[in-house]
């Protein structure tokens, strides 16, 4: 007698071949922590991306004379419930800041940046390290001054470097690009110069791995080309390792960018970023408590989802874990 | 062990100096001038001849060796002086800060005291409380308490320093009004009191400091805890009849904190890095408030001193590490 269920699931399992990104998918899914980490960076990236086109107000607007005056340092919306004799209005639903500035239109516009800069520098230190953890992994001669060479980077003290690093190349840049445009590049390079080590160690390490595998010396066997062989055969399977340095170098970019911001390194003072705001809003947060806490809520927030996204990576690509 | 720790002592000099040299090339590039504080009324010529007695405008080639030679061998010399009451190092050049023109390095063993106490002491909380955390949350995988404490390690490693400071001072200090939000550290400790307002103005930048390390420590403790509880001598441990409180308490935990001790170990320098951050946030004047002021202010001797004593913290912790590995866990041999 055979129970039907099973007999159906069999025939589903010989008829639908699953890829392995199905499994990955579903092994992720079960993932409740990354779940809403998901959900929570998806909507943060969304609002920063569609807020400015949707939200009525202009971040970058300063309202002058009298109307100075009546903007300035307005409440949020929400004070109102405890205080009533707050200065609120339902045009800033997250009040004005000491200069009539809207908040939340900052909040947004300064999102985009932190973002960008987070992406743009993960995207750096993740190739910087994959070209040198597969360089180091796959070329033996290569391997002990690559190698020695990120002991080094490890060895250096990041944070004042790259205090001192803004510094000096903040005005050079800012007169070839302008001063938005150099700050974003210097601050993307310095954040991916910086951050790649641990990825190089990690792809080394599997790359050195693969490397006496089987498939890798069949591939040899028929003539495949260093180039070939990295790009085909090796570089896939150390995907999985690369996704997660990735996701956490995001959370990485942010918070060393927001430092920056924080420490007065950073962008120029009328263009927001997260850490930027926070900066700016410490010396009043007596008053006005709430400048400082959306912009950190926001900081925490990003990292805090895209940790869990990492976390649900590194279980999802796990075959140990994804059988069961 | 004895040459394995020789061997990574010498490797290191050529680490360090070279670390020294990358730090004093990126300098050299600074824009800035030490005489820009100097009244215009001092003529060009002597604002030239003082240049030259800071030693502004030297090839690197020059300016390196001096600069090591002040560093390692005329410092040292003073601090022998001050220490035992000679005249070694008396007329020698000292490195010389461009804000205060005094010696580097008495202004940073003036601010060391506030670092090491705020920083000390943040360390010292997180180590207690993260291994009890650690090791319950792994002994009930999966209970309610390691839940719970999964999501606060994640949250306290995902709340940068600069958010989770302002908002204890939002909390502690503007809302409830408990502890002050400056720290004070002309305070000096006589009696009970002042005691009391010691810890008061302790709690907060500890507090601070703590979450972060406690986050991550207890992280590691509990990974290590359960690589160790599924091994076959817990179970023998167990057969032969041995409590629960030995088998956990003394069998598993002095195994699984092998990678603990050497985590802790390498914290060390991030914790300083880190603690520039929060001692900006608290006004805590130690060395990294010295630090960002400095490189504010241009002062690059000052600057350059404060980097390189970070790079010697690495190292030297990084070196701390890997010995006490060695020594810990006798599998390990380095040879």
């Amino acid at each position: 007698m055979t129970d039907p269920r099973l007999s159906t699931e069999q025939a589903e399992l010989a008829t639908t071949p699953r890829s392995q990104w199905a499994d990955i998918w579903d092994q992720f899914k079960r993932h409740r922590g990354a779940m809403w980490g998901g959900a929570v960076f998806l909507c943060i990236i969304l609002m920063t991306i569609a807020g400015p086109w949707i939200y009525w107000n202009d971040p970058k607007f300063v309202p002058t004379g009298r109307d100075f005056l009546e903007l300035r340092d307005t409440r949020p919306i929400y004070v109102a419930l405890w205080e009533s004799s707050a200065k609120v209005s339902w045009a800033y639903p997250l009040g004005t800041d000491n200069l009539g500035r809207d908040t939340l239109g900052r909040l947004l516009a300064g999102g985009r940046v932190s973002l960008a800069v987070g992406l743009a520098a993960m995207l750096l230190s993740v190739f910087v390290g994959t070209l040198i953890g597969v360089l180091a992994g796959y070329f033996r001669a290569l391997d002990g001054v690559l190698m020695r060479f990120t002991d080094l980077f490890l060895a250096l003290p990041l944070l004042p470097l790259l205090l001192v690093a803004v510094l000096l190349f903040r005005d050079r840049l800012s007169g070839l690009f302008g001063p938005e445009g150099g700050t974003f590049l210097l601050i993307v390079v310095l954040v991916g110069a910086t951050s790649w080590m641990q990825t190089a160690r990690i792809v080394r390490g599997d790359v050195l791995a693969l490397k006496e595998r089987e498939f890798v010396l069949a591939a040899r066997s028929i003539g495949t080309s260093p180039p070939k062989m990295i790009t085909r055969h090796l570089l896939p399977n150390v995907m999985s390792p690369i996704m997660v340095s990735a996701t956490l170098g995001i959370a990485t970019a942010i918070i060393t960018e927001s430092a920056l911001s924080f420490l007065g390194f950073g962008f120029p003072p009328d263009f927001p970023t997260w850490g930027k705001l926070l900066f700016d809003a410490v010396d009043r947060m007596e008053l006005y408590p709430e400048r400082v806490l959306w912009p950190g809520l926001m900081i925490s927030l990003i990292v805090l989802s895209v940790n869990y996204i990492g976390d649900g990576i590194r279980d999802a690509l796990d075959p140990r874990i994804r059988g069961r | 062990m004895l040459t394995y720790t020789i061997r990574r002592l010498l490797l290191s000099v050529p680490t360090l100096l070279f670390i020294s040299l990358v730090i004093f090339l990126l300098l050299k590039l600074a824009p800035g001038d030490p005489m820009a504080q100097v009244p215009l009324t001092v003529p060009p010529d002597v604002k030239e001849r003082m240049r030259e007695a800071l030693g502004v405008g030297q090839p690197w080639y020059v300016a390196f060796p001096k600069w090591l030679y002040q560093f390692f061998a005329v410092e040292p010399l003073h601090f022998v002086d001050a220490a035992f009451g000679t005249s070694l190092g008396e007329g020698q050049q000292r490195v010389i800060s461009w804000q205060t023109r005094s010696p580097v390095m008495d202004i940073v063993i003036q601010r060391l005291p506030q670092t090491l106490w705020v920083v000390g002491v943040a360390y010292v909380v997180a180590i207690l409380i993260a291994l009890p955390i650690g090791i319950y949350s792994a002994y009930r995988q999966y209970s309610w308490f390691d839940n719970a404490g999964t999501f606060v390690a994640m949250v306290g490693f995902s709340v940068p320093p600069f958010f989770s400071g302002v908002l204890v001072i939002v909390v502690f200090s503007v809302w409830l009004g408990w502890f002050p939000s400056i720290y004070d550290t002309t305070h000096k400790v006589s009696d009970w009191e002042s005691f009391v307002f010691q810890l008061k103005q302790m709690i907060m930048p500890v507090m601070v400091l703590a979450l972060q390390i406690t986050s991550q420590l207890s992280r590691f403790m509990r990974a290590s805890m359960l690589d160790n509880l599924n091994q076959d001598y817990v179970r023998t441990a167990r057969a032969k009849g041995l409590g629960e409180k030995t088998v956990v308490l003394v069998h598993v935990l002095r195994n699984s904190l092998i990678p603990v001790v050497t985590v802790i170990a390498l914290g060390v320098p991030a914790i300083f890095g880190g603690a520039i951050i929060t001692e900006q946030i608290f006004k805590v004047n130690g060395i990294g408030q010295l630090l960002i002021t400095a490189i504010q202010a241009n002062d690059l001797p000052m600057v350059q001193t404060l980097t390189f004593i970070f790079a010697v913290l690495i190292v030297l912790f990084n070196l701390v590490a890997d010995i006490l590995y060695g020594i810990l866990d006798p599998r390990i041999r380095y040879d």
